[in-house]
Protein backbone atom coordinates (compact mmCIF):
# COMPACT_ATOMS: atom_id res chain seq x y z
CA UNK A 1 0.00 0.00 0.00
CA UNK A 2 1.12 3.53 -0.67
CA UNK A 3 0.76 6.63 1.38
CA UNK A 4 -1.99 8.93 0.13
CA UNK A 5 -2.47 11.54 2.82
CA UNK A 6 -0.04 12.44 5.53
CA UNK A 7 0.11 14.95 8.37
CA UNK A 8 3.47 15.45 10.03
CA UNK A 9 4.02 17.21 13.33
CA UNK A 10 0.99 19.44 12.94
CA UNK A 11 0.40 21.95 15.74
CA UNK A 12 -2.30 24.52 16.16
CA UNK A 13 -3.30 26.62 19.16
CA UNK A 14 -6.40 28.67 19.78
CA UNK A 15 -5.43 31.26 22.34
CA UNK A 16 -3.72 29.31 25.08
CA UNK A 17 -5.32 26.02 24.10
CA UNK A 18 -3.22 23.61 22.11
CA UNK A 19 -5.82 21.92 19.96
CA UNK A 20 -3.15 20.07 18.01
CA UNK A 21 0.24 19.37 19.44
CA UNK A 22 2.79 17.76 17.15
CA UNK A 23 0.19 15.48 15.64
CA UNK A 24 1.08 13.00 12.91
CA UNK A 25 -1.24 10.82 10.90
CA UNK A 26 -0.95 8.81 7.74
CA UNK A 27 -3.64 7.39 5.52
CA UNK A 28 -2.84 4.59 3.08
CA UNK A 29 -4.41 4.55 -0.36
CA UNK A 30 -7.46 2.35 -0.42
CA UNK A 31 -7.79 2.12 3.36
CA UNK A 32 -10.56 3.01 5.74
CA UNK A 33 -8.75 4.78 8.53
CA UNK A 34 -10.55 5.55 11.77
CA UNK A 35 -9.73 8.53 13.94
CA UNK A 36 -11.01 8.27 17.48
CA UNK A 37 -10.40 9.98 20.77
CA UNK A 38 -12.20 11.73 23.60
CA UNK A 39 -14.06 14.99 23.00
CA UNK A 40 -11.68 17.88 22.54
CA UNK A 41 -8.76 15.70 21.54
CA UNK A 42 -8.35 17.60 18.27
CA UNK A 43 -9.93 15.30 15.70
CA UNK A 44 -12.04 17.93 14.00
CA UNK A 45 -9.24 20.49 14.18
CA UNK A 46 -7.02 18.01 12.36
CA UNK A 47 -9.74 17.68 9.70
CA UNK A 48 -9.89 21.45 9.43
CA UNK A 49 -6.13 21.71 9.02
CA UNK A 50 -6.06 19.00 6.34
CA UNK A 51 -8.89 20.58 4.36
CA UNK A 52 -7.52 24.11 4.62
CA UNK A 53 -10.17 25.64 6.88
CA UNK A 54 -7.66 26.19 9.67
CA UNK A 55 -4.01 27.08 9.15
CA UNK A 56 -1.43 24.98 10.96
CA UNK A 57 1.02 26.84 13.22
CA UNK A 58 3.64 24.20 12.51
CA UNK A 59 3.99 20.93 10.63
CA UNK A 60 3.06 19.86 7.13
CA UNK A 61 0.21 18.11 5.38
CA UNK A 62 0.87 16.32 2.13
CA UNK A 63 -1.40 14.63 -0.35
CA UNK A 64 0.00 12.32 -3.00
CA UNK A 65 3.43 13.65 -2.14
CA UNK A 66 2.37 17.24 -2.70
CA UNK A 67 2.52 19.80 0.10
CA UNK A 68 -0.97 21.14 0.81
CA UNK A 69 -0.33 22.74 4.20
CA UNK A 70 -1.18 26.24 3.00
CA UNK A 71 -3.80 25.32 0.39
CA UNK A 72 -7.25 26.91 0.64
CA UNK A 73 -10.36 24.70 1.02
CA UNK A 74 -11.39 24.98 -2.64
CA UNK A 75 -7.89 23.98 -3.76
CA UNK A 76 -7.82 21.04 -1.37
CA UNK A 77 -11.17 19.91 -2.71
CA UNK A 78 -10.04 20.35 -6.31
CA UNK A 79 -7.03 18.12 -5.62
CA UNK A 80 -9.33 15.32 -4.54
CA UNK A 81 -10.01 15.54 -0.82
CA UNK A 82 -13.69 15.70 0.04
CA UNK A 83 -15.11 16.11 3.52
CA UNK A 84 -18.34 16.16 5.45
CA UNK A 85 -18.98 18.15 8.61
CA UNK A 86 -19.88 17.00 12.07
CA UNK A 87 -23.00 19.16 12.08
CA UNK A 88 -24.14 18.54 8.54
CA UNK A 89 -23.79 21.53 6.30
CA UNK A 90 -25.97 21.68 3.24
CA UNK A 91 -27.37 24.56 1.20
CA UNK A 92 -30.78 24.58 2.78
CA UNK A 93 -32.52 26.97 0.38
CA UNK A 94 -31.29 25.22 -2.73
CA UNK A 95 -33.00 22.11 -3.98
CA UNK A 96 -31.43 18.73 -3.35
CA UNK A 97 -30.26 18.42 -6.94
CA UNK A 98 -28.82 21.96 -6.92
CA UNK A 99 -26.85 21.00 -3.83
CA UNK A 100 -25.33 18.22 -5.86
CA UNK A 101 -24.55 20.49 -8.80
CA UNK A 102 -22.51 22.92 -6.70
CA UNK A 103 -19.86 20.25 -6.37
CA UNK A 104 -19.88 18.77 -9.87
CA UNK A 105 -16.96 20.71 -11.29
CA UNK A 106 -14.37 20.68 -8.61
CA UNK A 107 -11.67 22.42 -10.62
CA UNK A 108 -13.44 24.67 -13.05
CA UNK A 109 -12.21 28.20 -13.64
CA UNK A 110 -14.54 30.80 -12.14
CA UNK A 111 -14.80 32.58 -15.50
CA UNK A 112 -16.21 29.44 -17.06
CA UNK A 113 -19.01 29.53 -14.52
CA UNK A 114 -20.21 32.84 -15.94
CA UNK A 115 -20.77 31.51 -19.41
CA UNK A 116 -22.15 28.07 -18.80
CA UNK A 117 -25.46 26.85 -17.53
CA UNK A 118 -25.98 25.39 -14.08
CA UNK A 119 -25.56 21.85 -15.28
CA UNK A 120 -24.81 19.78 -18.32
CA UNK A 121 -26.64 16.59 -19.15
CA UNK A 122 -23.76 14.43 -17.97
CA UNK A 123 -23.43 16.34 -14.69
CA UNK A 124 -27.12 16.02 -14.06
CA UNK A 125 -26.93 12.29 -14.76
CA UNK A 126 -23.99 11.86 -12.43
CA UNK A 127 -25.76 13.87 -9.73
CA UNK A 128 -28.91 11.77 -10.07
CA UNK A 129 -26.85 8.61 -10.01
CA UNK A 130 -25.27 9.51 -6.69
CA UNK A 131 -28.60 10.60 -5.29
CA UNK A 132 -29.90 7.20 -6.29
CA UNK A 133 -26.92 5.62 -4.57
CA UNK A 134 -27.81 7.24 -1.25
CA UNK A 135 -31.54 6.77 -1.87
CA UNK A 136 -32.55 10.42 -2.22
CA UNK A 137 -33.36 10.54 -5.93
CA UNK A 138 -37.08 10.89 -5.28
CA UNK A 139 -36.46 14.06 -3.26
CA UNK A 140 -34.28 15.73 -5.90
CA UNK A 141 -36.51 18.75 -6.42
CA UNK A 142 -37.34 19.46 -2.79
CA UNK A 143 -35.56 22.23 -0.94
CA UNK A 144 -32.69 20.64 0.94
CA UNK A 145 -33.80 22.42 4.11
CA UNK A 146 -36.86 20.17 4.28
CA UNK A 147 -34.78 17.00 4.61
CA UNK A 148 -34.50 15.18 7.92
CA UNK A 149 -31.18 15.06 9.75
CA UNK A 150 -30.35 11.59 8.49
CA UNK A 151 -31.21 12.53 4.92
CA UNK A 152 -28.99 15.59 5.21
CA UNK A 153 -26.11 13.33 6.18
CA UNK A 154 -26.73 11.22 3.10
CA UNK A 155 -26.99 14.30 0.91
CA UNK A 156 -23.72 15.63 2.27
CA UNK A 157 -22.07 12.32 1.46
CA UNK A 158 -23.60 12.30 -2.02
CA UNK A 159 -22.45 15.77 -3.00
CA UNK A 160 -18.94 15.07 -1.86
CA UNK A 161 -18.99 11.90 -3.96
CA UNK A 162 -20.25 13.59 -7.09
CA UNK A 163 -16.91 15.35 -7.48
CA UNK A 164 -15.16 11.99 -7.45
CA UNK A 165 -12.56 12.69 -4.75
CA UNK A 166 -9.78 10.20 -4.01
CA UNK A 167 -10.10 10.44 -0.27
CA UNK A 168 -13.17 11.29 1.76
CA UNK A 169 -13.02 12.66 5.28
CA UNK A 170 -16.16 11.89 7.25
CA UNK A 171 -16.75 13.73 10.50
CA UNK A 172 -19.02 11.58 12.65
CA UNK A 173 -21.09 9.99 9.89
CA UNK A 174 -23.03 7.96 12.46
CA UNK A 175 -23.67 10.76 14.96
CA UNK A 176 -27.34 11.32 15.70
CA UNK A 177 -28.46 8.78 13.15
CA UNK A 178 -30.68 5.76 13.80
CA UNK A 179 -29.37 2.21 13.69
CA UNK A 180 -30.88 1.22 10.35
CA UNK A 181 -29.34 4.24 8.71
CA UNK A 182 -25.99 3.57 10.37
CA UNK A 183 -25.92 0.11 8.84
CA UNK A 184 -26.88 1.63 5.53
CA UNK A 185 -24.02 4.14 5.77
CA UNK A 186 -21.59 1.34 6.67
CA UNK A 187 -22.68 -0.54 3.57
CA UNK A 188 -22.23 2.53 1.37
CA UNK A 189 -18.75 3.14 2.70
CA UNK A 190 -17.79 -0.50 2.11
CA UNK A 191 -19.09 -0.40 -1.46
CA UNK A 192 -17.24 2.83 -2.18
CA UNK A 193 -14.07 1.53 -0.59
CA UNK A 194 -14.17 -1.54 -2.82
CA UNK A 195 -14.42 0.75 -5.82
CA UNK A 196 -11.18 2.39 -4.74
CA UNK A 197 -12.12 5.28 -2.45
CA UNK A 198 -10.02 5.97 0.59
CA UNK A 199 -11.73 7.03 3.81
CA UNK A 200 -10.66 8.84 6.95
CA UNK A 201 -13.42 8.73 9.51
CA UNK A 202 -13.88 10.48 12.84
CA UNK A 203 -16.44 8.61 14.89
CA UNK A 204 -17.47 8.06 18.48
CA UNK A 205 -19.48 4.96 17.79
CA UNK A 206 -16.93 2.24 18.61
CA UNK A 207 -18.83 -0.56 16.99
CA UNK A 208 -18.97 1.43 13.77
CA UNK A 209 -15.23 2.09 13.83
CA UNK A 210 -14.14 -1.41 14.86
CA UNK A 211 -16.41 -2.91 12.25
CA UNK A 212 -15.38 -0.81 9.35
CA UNK A 213 -11.84 0.45 9.69
CA UNK A 214 -8.62 -1.37 8.84
CA UNK A 215 -6.46 1.08 10.75
CA UNK A 216 -7.39 3.16 13.76
CA UNK A 217 -5.54 6.16 15.16
CA UNK A 218 -6.36 7.29 18.66
CA UNK A 219 -5.91 10.97 19.48
CA UNK A 220 -5.41 12.38 22.92
CA UNK A 221 -4.83 16.00 23.87
CA UNK A 222 -3.98 17.08 20.37
CA UNK A 223 -1.62 14.35 19.29
CA UNK A 224 -1.81 10.84 17.93
CA UNK A 225 -1.46 8.41 20.80
CA UNK A 226 -1.61 5.00 19.16
CA UNK A 227 -2.07 3.69 15.63
CA UNK A 228 -2.85 0.12 14.73
CA UNK A 229 -5.42 -2.45 13.74
CA UNK A 230 -8.76 -2.11 15.54
CA UNK A 231 -8.18 -5.14 17.78
CA UNK A 232 -4.74 -3.93 18.91
CA UNK A 233 -5.97 -0.47 19.62
CA UNK A 234 -8.91 -1.68 21.63
CA UNK A 235 -6.74 -3.62 24.03
CA UNK A 236 -4.04 -0.97 24.34
CA UNK A 237 -3.87 0.29 27.96
CA UNK A 238 -2.95 3.82 26.88
CA UNK A 239 -6.18 4.04 24.94
CA UNK A 240 -8.24 2.83 27.85
CA UNK A 241 -6.65 5.46 30.05
CA UNK A 242 -7.28 8.20 27.54
CA UNK A 243 -10.91 7.28 27.22
CA UNK A 244 -11.75 6.41 30.79
CA UNK A 245 -9.44 8.92 32.39
CA UNK A 246 -8.55 6.25 34.96
CA UNK A 247 -5.11 5.08 36.12
CA UNK A 248 -2.41 7.08 37.85
CA UNK A 249 -0.29 7.33 34.74
CA UNK A 250 -2.96 9.19 32.84
CA UNK A 251 -3.54 11.68 35.64
CA UNK A 252 0.15 12.24 35.80
CA UNK A 253 0.17 13.04 32.11
CA UNK A 254 -2.71 15.45 32.45
CA UNK A 255 -1.08 17.44 35.23
CA UNK A 256 2.02 17.87 33.12
CA UNK A 257 0.17 18.52 29.88
CA UNK B 1 -46.26 26.04 -18.00
CA UNK B 2 -43.03 27.46 -19.43
CA UNK B 3 -44.63 29.37 -22.30
CA UNK B 4 -47.27 30.76 -19.95
CA UNK B 5 -44.56 32.33 -17.85
CA UNK B 6 -42.97 33.77 -20.97
CA UNK B 7 -46.35 35.15 -22.01
CA UNK B 8 -46.74 36.96 -18.68
CA UNK B 9 -43.31 38.54 -19.02
CA UNK B 10 -44.10 39.59 -22.58
CA UNK B 11 -47.42 41.07 -21.49
CA UNK B 12 -45.66 43.07 -18.77
CA UNK B 13 -43.16 44.38 -21.29
CA UNK B 14 -45.91 45.40 -23.71
CA UNK B 15 -47.74 47.30 -20.97
CA UNK B 16 -44.58 49.19 -19.99
CA UNK B 17 -43.72 49.89 -23.62
CA UNK B 18 -47.22 51.18 -24.35
CA UNK B 19 -47.41 53.45 -21.29
CA UNK B 20 -45.93 56.67 -22.80
CA UNK B 21 -48.10 56.23 -25.88
CA UNK B 22 -51.25 56.16 -23.80
CA UNK B 23 -50.21 58.60 -21.07
CA UNK B 24 -48.43 61.63 -22.56
CA UNK B 25 -48.66 63.94 -19.55
CA UNK B 26 -45.02 64.73 -18.67
CA UNK B 27 -45.78 64.43 -14.97
CA UNK B 28 -46.74 60.79 -15.35
CA UNK B 29 -44.01 59.90 -17.84
CA UNK B 30 -41.48 61.36 -15.38
CA UNK B 31 -42.92 59.11 -12.69
CA UNK B 32 -42.57 56.29 -15.23
CA UNK B 33 -38.91 57.06 -15.93
CA UNK B 34 -37.96 57.11 -12.27
CA UNK B 35 -39.94 53.94 -11.62
CA UNK B 36 -38.09 52.14 -14.42
CA UNK B 37 -34.74 53.43 -13.18
CA UNK B 38 -35.42 52.18 -9.66
CA UNK B 39 -36.78 48.85 -10.85
CA UNK B 40 -33.59 48.32 -12.85
CA UNK B 41 -31.37 49.29 -9.93
CA UNK B 42 -33.29 47.07 -7.52
CA UNK B 43 -33.03 44.15 -9.95
CA UNK B 44 -29.32 44.68 -10.34
CA UNK B 45 -28.79 45.09 -6.59
CA UNK B 46 -30.68 41.87 -6.05
CA UNK B 47 -28.53 40.08 -8.62
CA UNK B 48 -25.61 40.37 -6.24
CA UNK B 49 -27.01 41.05 -2.76
CA UNK B 50 -30.15 38.97 -3.11
CA UNK B 51 -28.40 35.95 -4.58
CA UNK B 52 -25.30 36.02 -2.39
CA UNK B 53 -26.85 37.32 0.82
CA UNK B 54 -24.28 40.13 1.03
CA UNK B 55 -26.53 43.13 1.66
CA UNK B 56 -24.84 46.22 0.24
CA UNK B 57 -25.93 49.67 1.35
CA UNK B 58 -23.50 51.50 -0.89
CA UNK B 59 -25.33 51.15 -4.20
CA UNK B 60 -25.55 54.93 -4.59
CA UNK B 61 -21.79 54.98 -5.12
CA UNK B 62 -22.32 53.41 -8.53
CA UNK B 63 -25.33 55.58 -9.25
CA UNK B 64 -23.31 58.70 -8.45
CA UNK B 65 -20.29 57.53 -10.43
CA UNK B 66 -22.52 56.92 -13.45
CA UNK B 67 -24.12 60.34 -13.04
CA UNK B 68 -20.79 62.17 -12.75
CA UNK B 69 -19.38 60.24 -15.69
CA UNK B 70 -22.26 61.45 -17.82
CA UNK B 71 -21.93 65.04 -16.57
CA UNK B 72 -18.13 65.34 -16.73
CA UNK B 73 -17.63 63.60 -20.06
CA UNK B 74 -20.44 65.44 -21.80
CA UNK B 75 -19.31 68.82 -20.43
CA UNK B 76 -15.57 68.35 -20.99
CA UNK B 77 -16.09 66.56 -24.28
CA UNK B 78 -18.50 69.27 -25.47
CA UNK B 79 -21.11 66.66 -26.33
CA UNK B 80 -24.14 68.57 -27.56
CA UNK B 81 -27.34 68.08 -25.56
CA UNK B 82 -29.46 65.45 -27.24
CA UNK B 83 -29.53 61.88 -28.38
CA UNK B 84 -25.73 61.67 -28.68
CA UNK B 85 -25.49 61.79 -24.89
CA UNK B 86 -27.18 58.40 -24.69
CA UNK B 87 -23.89 56.87 -25.88
CA UNK B 88 -22.41 57.90 -22.56
CA UNK B 89 -24.93 55.79 -20.62
CA UNK B 90 -23.01 52.50 -21.05
CA UNK B 91 -19.81 54.40 -20.26
CA UNK B 92 -21.35 55.36 -16.91
CA UNK B 93 -21.93 51.67 -16.29
CA UNK B 94 -18.34 50.77 -17.16
CA UNK B 95 -16.93 53.47 -14.87
CA UNK B 96 -19.14 52.19 -12.05
CA UNK B 97 -17.78 48.68 -12.65
CA UNK B 98 -14.21 49.95 -12.56
CA UNK B 99 -14.93 51.68 -9.25
CA UNK B 100 -16.54 48.51 -7.91
CA UNK B 101 -13.39 46.41 -8.38
CA UNK B 102 -11.25 47.95 -5.61
CA UNK B 103 -14.28 48.58 -3.36
CA UNK B 104 -15.40 44.97 -3.65
CA UNK B 105 -11.90 43.64 -3.18
CA UNK B 106 -11.73 45.43 0.20
CA UNK B 107 -15.34 45.15 1.41
CA UNK B 108 -15.76 41.48 0.50
CA UNK B 109 -12.93 40.47 2.77
CA UNK B 110 -15.45 40.51 5.62
CA UNK B 111 -18.74 38.74 6.10
CA UNK B 112 -22.37 39.79 6.32
CA UNK B 113 -22.96 42.56 8.87
CA UNK B 114 -19.47 43.93 8.75
CA UNK B 115 -19.81 44.07 4.98
CA UNK B 116 -22.96 46.19 5.31
CA UNK B 117 -21.15 48.65 7.58
CA UNK B 118 -18.17 48.91 5.26
CA UNK B 119 -20.36 49.60 2.22
CA UNK B 120 -22.05 52.42 4.17
CA UNK B 121 -18.67 53.84 5.11
CA UNK B 122 -17.51 53.75 1.49
CA UNK B 123 -20.66 55.50 0.46
CA UNK B 124 -19.99 58.47 2.73
CA UNK B 125 -16.42 58.69 1.53
CA UNK B 126 -17.71 59.10 -2.02
CA UNK B 127 -20.40 61.60 -1.06
CA UNK B 128 -17.92 63.73 0.87
CA UNK B 129 -15.42 63.52 -1.96
CA UNK B 130 -18.05 64.66 -4.47
CA UNK B 131 -19.00 67.59 -2.25
CA UNK B 132 -15.44 68.71 -1.62
CA UNK B 133 -13.60 67.98 -4.85
CA UNK B 134 -13.25 70.74 -7.43
CA UNK B 135 -13.67 68.69 -10.60
CA UNK B 136 -17.15 67.64 -9.44
CA UNK B 137 -18.22 71.23 -9.13
CA UNK B 138 -18.47 70.87 -5.35
CA UNK B 139 -21.80 71.49 -3.62
CA UNK B 140 -23.02 73.58 -6.55
CA UNK B 141 -22.95 70.52 -8.79
CA UNK B 142 -22.70 70.46 -12.55
CA UNK B 143 -25.03 71.55 -15.34
CA UNK B 144 -25.20 69.67 -18.60
CA UNK B 145 -25.84 71.09 -22.02
CA UNK B 146 -29.47 71.90 -22.66
CA UNK B 147 -31.39 69.35 -24.69
CA UNK B 148 -33.45 71.11 -27.36
CA UNK B 149 -36.44 68.79 -27.27
CA UNK B 150 -39.88 70.28 -26.94
CA UNK B 151 -43.21 69.46 -25.44
CA UNK B 152 -44.70 66.27 -24.19
CA UNK B 153 -42.40 64.04 -26.21
CA UNK B 154 -39.33 65.33 -24.32
CA UNK B 155 -39.60 62.44 -21.90
CA UNK B 156 -40.21 59.69 -24.45
CA UNK B 157 -36.58 58.88 -25.43
CA UNK B 158 -35.58 58.81 -21.75
CA UNK B 159 -38.46 56.50 -21.00
CA UNK B 160 -37.45 53.97 -23.63
CA UNK B 161 -33.77 54.07 -22.71
CA UNK B 162 -34.77 53.47 -19.07
CA UNK B 163 -36.95 50.58 -20.21
CA UNK B 164 -34.01 49.21 -22.21
CA UNK B 165 -31.80 49.37 -19.12
CA UNK B 166 -34.48 47.60 -17.10
CA UNK B 167 -34.90 44.83 -19.68
CA UNK B 168 -31.14 44.42 -19.79
CA UNK B 169 -31.04 44.15 -15.97
CA UNK B 170 -33.80 41.55 -15.89
CA UNK B 171 -32.28 39.44 -18.66
CA UNK B 172 -28.86 39.62 -17.03
CA UNK B 173 -30.31 38.67 -13.67
CA UNK B 174 -32.20 35.75 -15.20
CA UNK B 175 -29.11 34.53 -17.04
CA UNK B 176 -27.01 34.74 -13.89
CA UNK B 177 -29.66 32.79 -12.05
CA UNK B 178 -29.44 30.00 -14.64
CA UNK B 179 -25.66 29.93 -14.82
CA UNK B 180 -23.19 27.98 -12.76
CA UNK B 181 -21.99 31.33 -11.45
CA UNK B 182 -25.47 32.10 -10.12
CA UNK B 183 -25.67 28.72 -8.44
CA UNK B 184 -22.37 29.46 -6.77
CA UNK B 185 -23.69 32.82 -5.51
CA UNK B 186 -26.74 31.08 -4.05
CA UNK B 187 -24.51 28.46 -2.44
CA UNK B 188 -22.47 31.26 -0.87
CA UNK B 189 -25.67 32.76 0.53
CA UNK B 190 -26.58 29.49 2.23
CA UNK B 191 -23.15 28.46 3.54
CA UNK B 192 -20.05 30.19 2.28
CA UNK B 193 -17.53 27.94 4.02
CA UNK B 194 -19.21 24.80 2.78
CA UNK B 195 -19.27 26.19 -0.76
CA UNK B 196 -15.55 26.87 -0.52
CA UNK B 197 -15.04 23.28 0.58
CA UNK B 198 -16.84 22.11 -2.55
CA UNK B 199 -14.46 23.85 -4.88
CA UNK B 200 -16.26 27.20 -5.25
CA UNK B 201 -13.75 30.04 -5.65
CA UNK B 202 -15.75 32.26 -3.34
CA UNK B 203 -13.57 35.38 -3.52
CA UNK B 204 -13.62 35.53 -7.31
CA UNK B 205 -17.30 34.69 -7.49
CA UNK B 206 -18.33 37.33 -4.95
CA UNK B 207 -16.21 40.05 -6.55
CA UNK B 208 -17.54 39.21 -10.01
CA UNK B 209 -21.11 39.46 -8.77
CA UNK B 210 -20.44 42.76 -7.02
CA UNK B 211 -18.78 44.31 -10.06
CA UNK B 212 -21.41 42.99 -12.45
CA UNK B 213 -24.23 44.46 -10.41
CA UNK B 214 -22.58 47.91 -10.54
CA UNK B 215 -22.99 48.10 -14.32
CA UNK B 216 -26.74 48.62 -14.50
CA UNK B 217 -26.73 51.02 -11.54
CA UNK B 218 -24.01 53.09 -13.22
CA UNK B 219 -26.01 53.24 -16.44
CA UNK B 220 -29.11 54.29 -14.51
CA UNK B 221 -27.11 57.04 -12.80
CA UNK B 222 -25.85 58.33 -16.13
CA UNK B 223 -29.36 58.42 -17.51
CA UNK B 224 -30.54 60.23 -14.40
CA UNK B 225 -27.91 62.95 -14.83
CA UNK B 226 -28.81 63.42 -18.47
CA UNK B 227 -32.53 63.50 -17.73
CA UNK B 228 -32.32 66.14 -15.01
CA UNK B 229 -29.67 68.16 -16.86
CA UNK B 230 -27.87 68.97 -13.63
CA UNK B 231 -26.54 67.03 -10.69
CA UNK B 232 -25.74 67.80 -7.09
CA UNK B 233 -23.47 65.61 -4.97
CA UNK B 234 -26.06 65.04 -2.26
CA UNK B 235 -28.59 63.74 -4.80
CA UNK B 236 -26.21 61.79 -7.03
CA UNK B 237 -24.79 60.16 -3.90
CA UNK B 238 -27.99 59.89 -1.91
CA UNK B 239 -28.15 57.67 1.21
CA UNK B 240 -31.89 57.33 0.71
CA UNK B 241 -31.13 55.69 -2.65
CA UNK B 242 -29.05 53.03 -0.88
CA UNK B 243 -31.87 52.15 1.47
CA UNK B 244 -34.68 52.48 -1.07
CA UNK B 245 -33.12 50.06 -3.54
CA UNK B 246 -32.57 47.48 -0.81
CA UNK B 247 -36.08 48.01 0.56
CA UNK B 248 -37.58 47.46 -2.90
CA UNK B 249 -35.87 44.09 -3.22
CA UNK B 250 -36.78 43.10 0.33
CA UNK B 251 -40.40 44.12 -0.08
CA UNK B 252 -40.87 42.36 -3.40
CA UNK B 253 -38.87 39.26 -2.67
CA UNK B 254 -35.20 39.05 -1.74
CA UNK B 255 -33.33 36.83 -4.17
CA UNK B 256 -36.21 36.36 -6.59
CA UNK B 257 -36.39 37.68 -10.15
CA UNK B 258 -39.85 39.20 -9.94
CA UNK B 259 -39.49 40.62 -6.42
CA UNK B 260 -37.35 43.71 -7.06
CA UNK B 261 -39.52 44.60 -10.06
CA UNK B 262 -42.65 44.45 -7.98
CA UNK B 263 -41.02 46.27 -5.06
CA UNK B 264 -39.65 48.97 -7.35
CA UNK B 265 -42.98 49.45 -9.07
CA UNK B 266 -44.91 49.75 -5.82
CA UNK B 267 -42.46 51.91 -3.88
CA UNK B 268 -41.22 54.29 -6.53
CA UNK B 269 -44.65 54.93 -7.97
CA UNK B 270 -46.10 55.54 -4.51
CA UNK B 271 -43.18 57.75 -3.51
CA UNK B 272 -43.63 59.96 -6.56
CA UNK B 273 -47.35 60.11 -5.95
CA UNK B 274 -46.97 60.95 -2.25
CA UNK B 275 -44.42 63.65 -2.92
CA UNK B 276 -46.59 65.21 -5.57
CA UNK B 277 -49.93 65.05 -3.83
CA UNK B 278 -48.84 66.14 -0.34
CA UNK B 279 -46.20 68.64 -1.52
CA UNK B 280 -44.08 67.34 1.29
CA UNK B 281 -40.78 65.98 0.03
CA UNK B 282 -39.97 63.88 3.06
CA UNK B 283 -43.30 62.34 4.04
CA UNK B 284 -42.43 59.23 2.10
CA UNK B 285 -39.25 58.80 4.17
CA UNK B 286 -41.31 58.26 7.31
CA UNK B 287 -43.59 55.83 5.51
CA UNK B 288 -40.66 53.97 3.98
CA UNK B 289 -39.05 53.64 7.38
CA UNK B 290 -42.21 52.17 8.85
CA UNK B 291 -42.61 49.90 5.85
CA UNK B 292 -39.02 48.67 6.18
CA UNK B 293 -39.76 47.64 9.78
CA UNK B 294 -42.96 45.87 8.83
CA UNK B 295 -41.34 44.00 5.94
CA UNK B 296 -38.34 42.87 7.97
CA UNK B 297 -40.49 41.80 10.92
CA UNK B 298 -43.44 40.14 9.23
CA UNK B 299 -42.47 39.39 5.66
CA UNK B 300 -38.72 38.94 5.53
CA UNK B 301 -38.95 36.86 2.34
CA UNK B 302 -41.04 39.50 0.58
CA UNK B 303 -44.33 39.59 -1.29
CA UNK B 304 -43.44 37.14 -4.06
CA UNK B 305 -42.39 34.33 -1.75
CA UNK B 306 -45.22 35.03 0.67
CA UNK B 307 -47.85 34.89 -2.07
CA UNK B 308 -46.32 31.74 -3.50
CA UNK B 309 -46.40 30.12 -0.08
CA UNK B 310 -50.02 31.12 0.44
CA UNK B 311 -50.86 29.79 -3.01
CA UNK B 312 -49.16 26.44 -2.37
CA UNK B 313 -50.85 26.23 1.01
CA UNK B 314 -54.19 27.02 -0.59
CA UNK B 315 -53.85 24.44 -3.38
CA UNK B 316 -52.53 21.80 -1.01
CA UNK B 317 -55.54 22.39 1.21
CA UNK B 318 -57.86 22.07 -1.75
CA UNK B 319 -56.14 18.84 -2.83
CA UNK B 320 -56.28 17.29 0.61
CA UNK B 321 -59.95 18.15 0.86
CA UNK B 322 -60.59 16.29 -2.35
CA UNK B 323 -58.68 13.19 -1.30
CA UNK B 324 -59.69 13.27 2.35
CA UNK B 325 -59.41 9.50 2.94
CA UNK B 326 -55.66 9.43 2.30
CA UNK B 327 -53.99 12.55 3.71
CA UNK B 328 -50.83 10.70 4.73
CA UNK B 329 -48.68 11.19 1.62
CA UNK B 330 -49.30 14.94 1.67
CA UNK B 331 -48.51 15.38 5.31
CA UNK B 332 -45.26 13.55 4.74
CA UNK B 333 -44.13 16.05 2.17
CA UNK B 334 -44.62 18.90 4.62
Amino acid sequence: MTLLLEAQGVSRSFGGLKALDDCSLSVERGSITGLIGPNGSGKTTLFNVITGYVKADAGTVSFEGRDITRARPNVVFALGIGRTFQLTRIFSRLSVIENMLVATQRDESWLRGLTRSKSSKSELDAAMQWLEFVGLSKLADLPAGSLSYGQRKLLELAYVLVADPDVILLDEPAGGVNLTLINEIVEKIRTLNQSGKTFLIVEHNMEFVMNLCDTVTVMHQGSALVTGAPAEVRSNPLVLDAYLGGGDEAEHEVSHG
Amino acid sequence: MKWQQGAWWALGLVIFAAFPLVETNPFWTTVGIFTLIYMGCATSWNMFSGYSGYVSLGTAIFYGCGAYTMALVSIDGHVPGGAEQFWLVPLGGLVAMAVAVPLGAVALRVRRHTFVVITIAFFFVFQLAAINATFTGGPAGLSLALIPWQGNSYNTPFYYVALGILVFAVVLSALVRRSRFGLQLLAIRDDEDRAMGLGVKVKAVKLTGYVLSAFVVGMAGALYAMFLGQIYPQFAFDPVFDVTVALMAFLGGFGTLLGPLLGGLILEASQQWLTASYSNGSLYLILFGALFLIVVLFMPQGIVVKVKEMWVHHTLKAETNEVEPAPAPHSQRV
